[in-house]
């Protein structure tokens, strides 16, 4: 068949577009390399959902992140994406840092945030008792928030699913052959992909391949940016170093180099970093000990207290940053090709918008996106946050059903209940570090020391073995 | 919302310590175990090879046979035992809240005793970086993988840590049939052997690499080698292998204490307590391996005999815990108990527990208060890094009790 649409890459970017797609009489295929959605530059992330406050005003990336802040606000409620309203303090350790701030509180003005204030030092320790001394003053930024960048991605995914897009996975494009754009034959004049499990044809195309964005516009011809990984180092604490951190902790951004957060984060553990190294290779997503070394300086200089704790989890992200300073969203008429490039870490939050934007695009050529009358509710995801209550929390539910009453990771208190349904779920993982993203299974402090080996059989069976589940 | 139910002791925990304190105190009052896996027996339960029950059971056991000999021993006794429960908080002084299949409920009691046991700091907390590929493992989870579901590991494995569960975890890979091509230790090669005796000789044809660190695991999907560092040249070696099993470097479970507010010990980071194990919480009580991380089981298992005096004297007089503050000096790492009354009740084993950092073959340990020598002995036994080096209570014999904190150090 040949598809109206086909986006390629499942990352929260992707997914969006796709579901937007998907919720027209158009069809749609959402294609992806990997055996998993959001398995890339998306599931390594800072995990915040910006206001957008200091974007460079005027720019497509501004405009996008303060839409997809309220849309991705909205939808989270809907479909029970976890987000914690924590807000934000950007603190400044010298007058040069403390000197930037009120350009930066007009800069969140000109972007259209009106709710920063800049705040004296024992404003600051207020809110982060445990931050080392030194600090000078801050800038808050009440509307920051955390939220859970692996719900995000799945219910995007899952969502662009039931309405009836197509989910490809495992299917990278490794060329294209670019469609005339004739309209005499159904196949003849699609763009067609040439992908590892065969081909797609497709009238439409959109590329949304983040780290890959660039050499899939080369596929198509163009020549007109370039994707330099870079490589995002970050800790993880435990969860009981929780009550340090309250609200995201920022650096100013000033001459000396770009500093590093310390922020909570939706699982109620401490977030720190991330470093910041432009790579070469595409696929390098391993930590490095020198990226430690300067994590744990930065800590010792923000928070000695916090290194007192235990690291539950290292890793790398890679972000896709491209050599000019905006989203690259450019519609070819000719080619029926939309490019959705250098959507950095920012697309988090901007996906949403960034989604209706090129639906906006596609109207505008031509192409009939307006929503259908039959469309599903979106999907109700699964809570990981702390902040809700969770089913080994709830007494209705382990009532009505024992298996949330059986605790199988001790450490994420995550339940044979809750494996059991990202098992049988819509979008079922692909691998442990899947089940993982879907559950929290094994991300806790002992790394699966305890419930490893029961995770692995429940991901190898397909479900929950009577052993594990006990009497639930 | 009031408790739902209440007992006189409440165990959390059913390992061997906490097991054996059950069995030892269910004949005099009503004792409840909560155990969060599906069955208790704790870490011997998947530790299948021998070398436990010397100390506690008299005779030499493999794992899983001690773990299940001490499950009877506390349902023979009377306790009762609640597997597929675990303690979620806090709701009060002596009040837990317990998720199980049954639902949500609250336990109060007149005297709860801690037995959560201890882990092993994963790679991540080691802070070895490098890729993720699949494959690495602590000795805990590749021994539930191999002894309790029977599963697959790879064929060439690097062991990290130069402990006695190192030596478990060579084992455990003979077994499946994985072959250990490394064992990386940060101590001299010599330490490494000097603390193992107890399972034959075939196993030591495992090369050890003495003084050297992991630093770096290489392969993106299995693990395809591991880099290792000389501490002392700086010069690095790859080794090709597809498993990594870091072992040992023990952290107690130690989240309820906290969250509960004990105080803790600095070096063990487990609860502080005196000689007959009371915390600094009237009426809350600390046994085993959250106490000294980690000894062998037996070990742990006589602390759940030995608190049963305690918690007798708690239930029938109150009290609380009591004794003169000690210390370790490095290269002591911790001492435990961590208050010992002078004249009063001796420690479990009249042996005080402590960790090394350095070998030392015939140890002269001594006691300081206020800077004097209050107590010497030589024992004949090393003080071995990767195992617990026990020290006779008698040292601290002629403490003052009106005098400050005691001081245990190490001479050659």
């Amino acid at each position: 068949m040949t598809y109206d649409v086909a986006v390629i890459g499942a990352g929260i970017v992707g997914s969006a577009i796709a579901r937007g797609l998907a919720g027209s009489e158009l069809s749609v295929a959402l294609v992806e390399a990997r055996s998993d959605v959001g398995d890339g530059t998306s599931k390594a992330n800072t995990a915040i959902l910006h206001t957008g406050f200091d974007a460079s005003p005027g720019t497509l990336e501004s405009r996008l992140v303060a839409r997809g802040y309220h849309l991705l606000g909205e939808y989270a409620e809907a479909t029970g994406i976890p987000v914690e309203r924590t807000g934000a303090v950007l603190v400044a350790w010298n007058d040069e840092e403390l000197a930037v701030l009120p350009g930066l509180k007009e800069k969140a003005e000109a972007n259209g945030y009106h709710a920063c204030a800049i705040v004296d030092a024992d404003e600051v320790y207020g809110l982060v008792p445990a931050l080392a001394p030194g600090a000078r003053g801050g800038l808050r930024v009440p509307g920051e928030a955390i939220i859970c960048t692996w719900t995000t991605n799945l219910a995007l995914a899952t969502d662009a699913r039931r309405r009836g897009a197509a989910l490809l996975t495992d299917h990278r494009v490794e060329s294209v052959t670019v469609g005339d754009g004739s309209r005499a034959a159904v196949t003849e004049g699609a763009t067609v992909l040439h992908t590892t499990r065969g081909d797609i044809a497709a009238t439409w195309v959109v590329n949304a391949a983040g780290l890959g964005a660039d050499q899939l516009d080369a596929a198509f011809g163009h020549r007109r940016f370039t994707v330099t990984p870079r490589r995002g180092e970050l800790f993880v604490f435990d969860k009981l170093a929780r009550p340090m951190v309250p609200l995201i902790v920022l650096p100013v951004p000033s001459s000396r180099g770009k500093g590093v957060l310390v922020s909570p984060t939706i699982y109620g553990n401490v977030m720190l970093g991330p470093t910041a190294e432009d790579l070469t290779d595409r696929t390098a997503t391993g930590t490095s000990e020198a990226g430690f070394e300067f994590l744990w300086e930065k800590g010792r200089a923000l928070m000695p207290q916090l290194l007192e704790e235990e690291v539950t989890a290292s890793y790398a992200g890679l972000r896709a940053a491209i050599d000019r300073p905006d989203y690259l969203v450019d519609l070819d008429p000719d080619q029926r090709y939309v490019l959705v490039g250098g959507i950095r870490s920012t697309g988090l939050t901007s996906g949403m918008a960034v989604a209706e934007h090129v639906l906006e695009l596609l109207t505008e050529a031509g192409l009939d996106c307006s929503p259908r009358a039959d469309l599903p509710p979106p999907p109700r995801m699964p809570n990981l946050g702390e902040a809700g209550i969770r089913p080994y929390q709830d007494d209705a539910r382990i009532a009505a059903d024992p298996a949330y009453g059986t605790v199988v990771c001790f450490c994420e208190r995550v339940t044979a209940g809750e494996i059991r349904d990202a098992l049988a779920s819509n979008l079922p993982p692909a691998d442990l570090d899947g089940l993982r993203r879907r559950t929290r299974a094994m991300n806790g402090r002992c790394q699966g020391f305890y419930c490893g080996a029961a995770v692995t059989a429940c991901l190898e069976q397909g479900a929950v073995p009577e052993e594990v589940a006990g009497r639930g | 919302m009031a408790e739902d139910r209440h007992v006189a002791v409440l165990v959390v925990g059913g390992g061997p310590s906490g097991l054996a304190c059950a069995a030892s105190l269910a004949g005099s009052c009503e004792v409840l175990v909560v155990e969060r896996e599906q069955r208790a027996g704790g870490i011997p339960r998947h530790s299948d090879h021998t070398g436990y029950g010397l100390r506690d059971r008299r005779r030499l056991m493999r794992g899983p046979a001690y773990a299940e000999a001490w499950r009877t021993a506390a349902l023979d006794a009377g306790a009762e035992l609640l597997e597929g429960a675990m303690v979620t908080g806090w709701t009060g002084d002596r009040e837990v809240s317990v998720t199980s299949p049954a639902g949500r409920f609250r336990v109060g009691a007149d005297a709860v005793v801690l037995a959560t046991g201890v882990r092993e700091r994963p790679r991540s907390a080691r802070r070895i970086p490098g890729d993720r590929p699949d494959g690495v493992l602590t000795t805990g989870q590749l021994q539930n993988l191999v002894h309790l579901r029977h599963h697959e590991v790879g064929h060439a494995a690097v062991v990290v840590g130069g402990e006695l569960v190192s030596w478990s975890a060579v084992l455990t890979l003979r077994e499946a049939g994985c072959r250990t091509v490394a064992m990386v230790t940060p101590y001299a090669k010599a330490e490494a052997y000097a603390l193992f005796r107890w399972a034959g000789r075939a196993a030591l044809r495992v090369p050890v690499v003495g003084h050297s660190d992991v630093v770096r695991i290489e392969g993106r999907v299995r693990v395809r080698s591991v880099v290792v560092r000389d501490r002392a040249t700086g010069a690095e070696t790859t080794v090709a292998c597809d498993t990594v099993v870091t072992t040992g470097d023990w952290i107690p479970d130690h989240e309820l204490a906290r969250s509960r507010g004990l105080e803790l010990d600095p070096g063990t980071r487990g609860p502080a307590v005196d000689a007959a194990l009371r915390t600094d919480a009237p009426g809350v009580f600390a046994v085993g391996n959250l106490l000294h991380p980690a000894d062998t089981a037996d070990v742990a298992a006589l602390d759940g005999a030995h608190v049963v005096a305690a918690v007798r004297d708690w239930l029938d007089r109150g009290g609380t815990r009591r004794g003169v503050r000690i210390a370790a000096e490095p290269p002591l790492r911790w001492v435990s108990p961590q208050y010992v009354e002078p004249g009063g009740e001796p420690p479990a084993r009249e042996r005080l527990l402590s960790w090394t950092d350095t070998l030392v073959r015939r140890p002269v340990v001594e006691a300081l208060q206020d800077g004097r020598v209050v107590g010497r002995c030589r024992t004949w036994w090393p003080a071995a890094p990767g195992r617990v080096f026990r020290i006779p209570s008698g040292i601290l014999d002629d403490v003052d009790a009106t005098r400050g904190e005691v001081t245990v150090r190490l001479r050659a």
